[in-house]
């Protein structure tokens, strides 16, 4: 076997030598359909011939949209074989972004999984000029389709076998001419910052990238993986193609995205990689339940809880457990974490990755406690989606983990990161100038995160870097990394972050109205309405230790010395945020003038005049004095 | 095409209350068809008598050249007739896997002596119905409700479950009294889909009431029109969109019967 291989070698590779190991499931009529890796290969092989029957050369693009599905992989790694590019799109895109990304990659071919997919790309056809033939796998309610330009995957694999027999070895020709430098894959970033640009990553990326992976954590060929996440993540497509593929574990696609939970649980699979949003959903469910379950339920479940939870600070400490809490742990895991880990189907995971955002450090400690191998990831698409992870033994919920082997990383100006690695892509496609500002002369990728490299070595992420600004005196003031910190406590829903060229830090905080509101229940504090709550004197201390509390992880300039609680909650209406709720820094800096000026004049008080605009578009002002507040512990020093 | 079912001058009276007065209708193989009409227009009646759940007083119901004018409802479906109704009528407490195997009931052989020991026949059996079942499930999408009791489900959902447990029966014929009533307009879209679906891919028999004049204008062959009990129009949507007779009983005249889409 050689060393690097492009993707479609690996394939041929597995169908001799895993032969009737299984591939690829896909849970279809309540039941795991469990395709080998010769049945994988036959199938790529089919669809590859049916695509070179109908024209598809080296260079063709084509596109997946779907949930996942084996056959949408295998037509992935179809245009592959033929030298194509696969160019693997959001199945919930909007039909603007899906134009876009489809016109721009200047795709020939689309593989959409059902009429519903189907009917969003005719409906653009006219939009499409390169688009010539769109290919459908659930033929359910396309019997009134018609068109030489619409065929069903059955039809292109039926082609695909005449076109074998009049052209023997046609497919390994065609595998044999692929070269590692090929682009394979056009990865659409989301487009937070204007319009989408499609990062090429070819073979040499995406398999130096999974050895890199493979070198790097604990992978074996009997694994099996849960296949869940888009498939247009550049995540899904290095662990679900790419190290699949050079490993020859086991693939499993969820029967619908709606199942995936209970998928999880009957699979187990051996490794799980999960958003933030996922592990936080985990949590709440097991926490609900718990407290829906009898008392005495109930006392087992929190006994064990405390007992993990304080295992886990020892050990992060590097303390030895005493034996009384030994037992008790021992006890727990029969009782608690163990069946706890079976219901979220965690049971077989030896590990699982978090990432994309951070995760709140007490979901990220309760997984942990629980026996699961919870780690930090961090990647990004012109990357291959891989620069570091967090060894078992170094997991922790503030670092980013440390750069795989391989992968080199410094910090350049402003607190960049940056980073050179085998993994770095070929560039954007058609559009050389933004390639150029993020690849420099040397080759390093400029990721846009500023962060810094901990003593350990470990990578730690804390802001974009176009965000991060300093203090008067010159320490460096990320804003996004304290409000993440503020955002962790349950009271908290938004905070704003100011200090840039101010001589500390302060902070706007949106409360959470249904934490805070029941908390003030609970306490018989008496409100009306979101702004009367958000000035009531007990919820301002409530918020003030939070923060003091958020305060304690921070290094002593970067704390936190004063803040206000808005009278409402930042609003994408009101242009505060965007509409995946980011603040837009400069428009708030503007709009709360006032706020940052009693913020750095010592005032105690500041009248709070705000635009609102109501649901149904009319206008408002709300107009209230608002208290400025000192935090304890931290006070101003002049 | 062939009639499939045929409907022949049928009345029906409930004391003094002409419901239904000598409506005929001519279903054909592989029709969709929709009956409409104002509130106590008498097309819940006629379906009831289709179902073999009332007996015309008068006329006569055929179907596949049988006569089951006077059928009870048990024989009617054993001959292929499933119908789902205005107000759900799913066994709550069941999840929606044993609801819809019970729709296949009608296709099961095993007696109570050997469904007691099961192992053999009646395992065998469960198997086949089974495997028809999700096939429902699959093309309902409802993969993530099996097990979940149907009661517990949200109305366009219980709605949808009802369909399938109709569907389970491999129906000839379909009777959906009001399927999208009560329903958001994403659920009628999805509902819309899947009687399209079945009358495409599956070859069933539609017959439809509905209020949701957008969604019967737009999936519907024909239309038939019942307004007091009588048939006042029957044709393609355009026809009956256009007859006065229809714009009448549902706009209104002098008297002023006003419309109700949504009664």
């Amino acid at each position: 076997m050689a060393d690097t291989m492009t993707l479609p070698r690996y394939l041929l590779r597995n169908a001799r030598q895993f032969a009737d190991r299984p591939a690829i499931r896909e849970k279809d009529r309540g039941i795991w359909q469990t395709y080998t890796w010769r049945q994988y290969h036959d199938h790529v092989r089919d669809i590859a011939l049916g695509l070179a029957a109908l024209g598809f050369t080296r260079g063709g693009k084509l596109s997946v949209i779907g949930d996942n599905r084996p056959r949408l992989y295998w037509s992935q790694v179809a245009a592959m074989c033929l030298g194509g590019v696969s160019v693997p799109v959001y199945q919930d895109s909007i039909a603007k972004e899906l134009a876009f990304v489809l016109d721009h990659a200047e795709v020939s071919v689309v593989v959409a999984e059902d009429q519903e997919q189907v009917d969003k790309i005719l409906a653009l056809k006219s939009q499409l000029p390169a688009l010539r033939l769109v290919i459908y796998e659930d033929p359910r309610g396309m019997l009134q389709y018609r068109g030489a330009d619409l065929k069903s995957l059955d039809e292109v694999e039926e082609l695909g076998r005449r076109f074998a027999a009049e052209h023997p070895g046609h497919f390994e020709r065609e595998i044999e001419q692929g070269r590692l430098d090929d682009v394979a894959l056009f990865a659409y970033t989301s487009g937070t910052t204007g319009t989408p640009k499609g990062a090429m990553l070819t073979h040499a990326n995406m398999v130096e990238t999974g050895q890199t992976l493979a070198k790097s954590e604990d992978i074996r060929l009997d694994d099996d993986w849960l296949a869940y996440l888009p498939m247009a993540w550049v995540g899904d497509s290095l662990y679900t193609l790419v190290v699949n593929l050079m490993v020859g574990f086991t693939v499993n696609c969820p029967e619908s995205p709606e199942t995936v939970q209970r998928d999880l649980r009957e699979l187990g699979p051996t490794a799980v990689l999960a958003p933030p949003r996922i592990w936080e959903n985990m949590l709440t469910g097991v926490q609900v339940r718990a407290a829906d379950a009898p008392r005495l339920k109930r006392w087992v479940f929190e006994w064990s809880r405390a007992a993990a939870e304080r295992a886990e600070i020892l050990k992060s400490e590097g303390t030895p457990v005493p034996l009384g809490l030994r037992l008790r742990l021992a006890l727990g895991n029969f009782f608690v974490y163990g069946p706890v880990r079976d219901q979220l189907g965690l049971r077989q995971a030896r590990w699982a990755y978090t990432g994309g955002a951070p995760l709140g450090p007490d979901t990220f400690r309760f997984f942990r406690s629980f026996g699961v191998n919870l780690k930090q990831v961090y990647g990004s698409t012109e990357l291959t989606g891989l620069v570091s992870l967090q060894p078992d033994a170094e997991a922790n919920p503030t670092t980013a983990g440390r750069p795989c082997p391989g992968i080199d990383v410094k910090i350049g100006e402003r607190g960049e990161v940056l980073v050179k690695s085998a993994g770095v892509f070929k560039g954007y496609f058609k559009n050389e100038a933004a390639t150029r500002e993020v690849i420099d002369r040397d080759g390093w990728f400029h990721t846009g995160d500023a962060g810094f490299l901990d003593p350990r070595g470990h990578l730690v992420i804390i802001d974009r870097a176009k965000d991060v600004g300093a203090l008067a005196d010159g320490t460096a003031f990320a804003p996004q990394f304290i409000e993440n910190k503020l955002k962790f406590s349950p009271y908290i829903r938004e905070a704003v972050a100011f200090g840039h060229d101010q001589p500390f830090v302060t902070a706007m905080i949106a409360i959470d109205p249904n934490t805070v509101g029941s908390w003030a229940e609970r306490r018989g504090v008496a409100y009306t309405s979101y702004n009367d709550l958000s000035q009531k004197a007990e919820v301002r201390r409530l918020i003030g230790e939070e923060i003091g509390r958020g305060n304690e992880t921070l290094p002593e300039a970067q704390k936190i010395r004063r803040f206000l609680l808005l009278t409402k909650d930042l609003d994408a209406d009101d242009a505060e945020m965007t509409r995946t709720r980011k603040v837009r820094r400069r428009y708030v800096v503007e709009k709360y003038a006032p706020v940052i000026e009693a913020f750095y004049s010592g005032r105690d008080s500041v009248e709070l005049t705000t635009a609102i605009t109501y649901e149904d578009g009319r206008q408002g002002t709300l107009r209230s004095l608002v208290h400025v507040q000192d935090v304890e512990g931290a006070a101003v020093r002049v | 095409m062939s009639t499939l079912l045929q409907i022949q001058e049928v009345s029906k009276a409930f004391g003094g209350v002409q419901a239904v007065n000598r409506v005929s209708l001519d279903v054909n193989r592989g029709d969709l068809i929709s009956v409409i009409g104002p509130n106590g227009a008498g097309k819940t009646s006629l379906l009831n008598m289709v179902s073999g759940f009332y007996h015309p007083d008068h006329g006569r119901i055929t179907l596949d050249g049988a006569d089951i004018t006077h059928a009870a409802p048990s024989r009617i479906a054993e001959r292929g007739v499933a119908r789902t109704f205005q107000n759900i009528a799913l066994f709550r407490g069941m999840t929606v896997l044993d609801n819809l195997m019970l729709g296949r009931h009608v296709h099961m052989k095993t007696g109570v002596l050997g469904a007691f020991v099961y192992w053999g026949l009646a395992q065998r059996e469960e198997v086949t119905h089974r495997r028809r079942v999700e096939d429902i499930i699959d093309f309902l999408r409802i993969q993530d409700l099996r097990r979940r009791p149907t009661g517990s489900l949200a109305y366009g959902l219980q709605k949808r479950v009802e369909l399938g447990r109709a569907l389970a029966l491999d129906p000839k014929v379909l009777l959906l009294d009001e399927p999208m009533g009560g329903c958001n307009h994403e659920e009628k879209e999805d509902m819309a889909r899947f009687i399209l679906d079945v009358n495409e891919e599956w070859g069933t028999t539609v017959i439809l009431i509905e209020h949701d004049m957008g969604v019967v204008m737009d999936i519907s062959d024909r239309v038939a029109v019942l307004d007091m009990g009588a048939k006042i129009a029957d044709g393609t949507p355009d026809e009956v969109r256009a007859n006065p007779e229809v714009i009448k009983a549902y706009l209104g005249d002098a008297k002023g019967t006003t419309e109700r889409r949504h009664g």
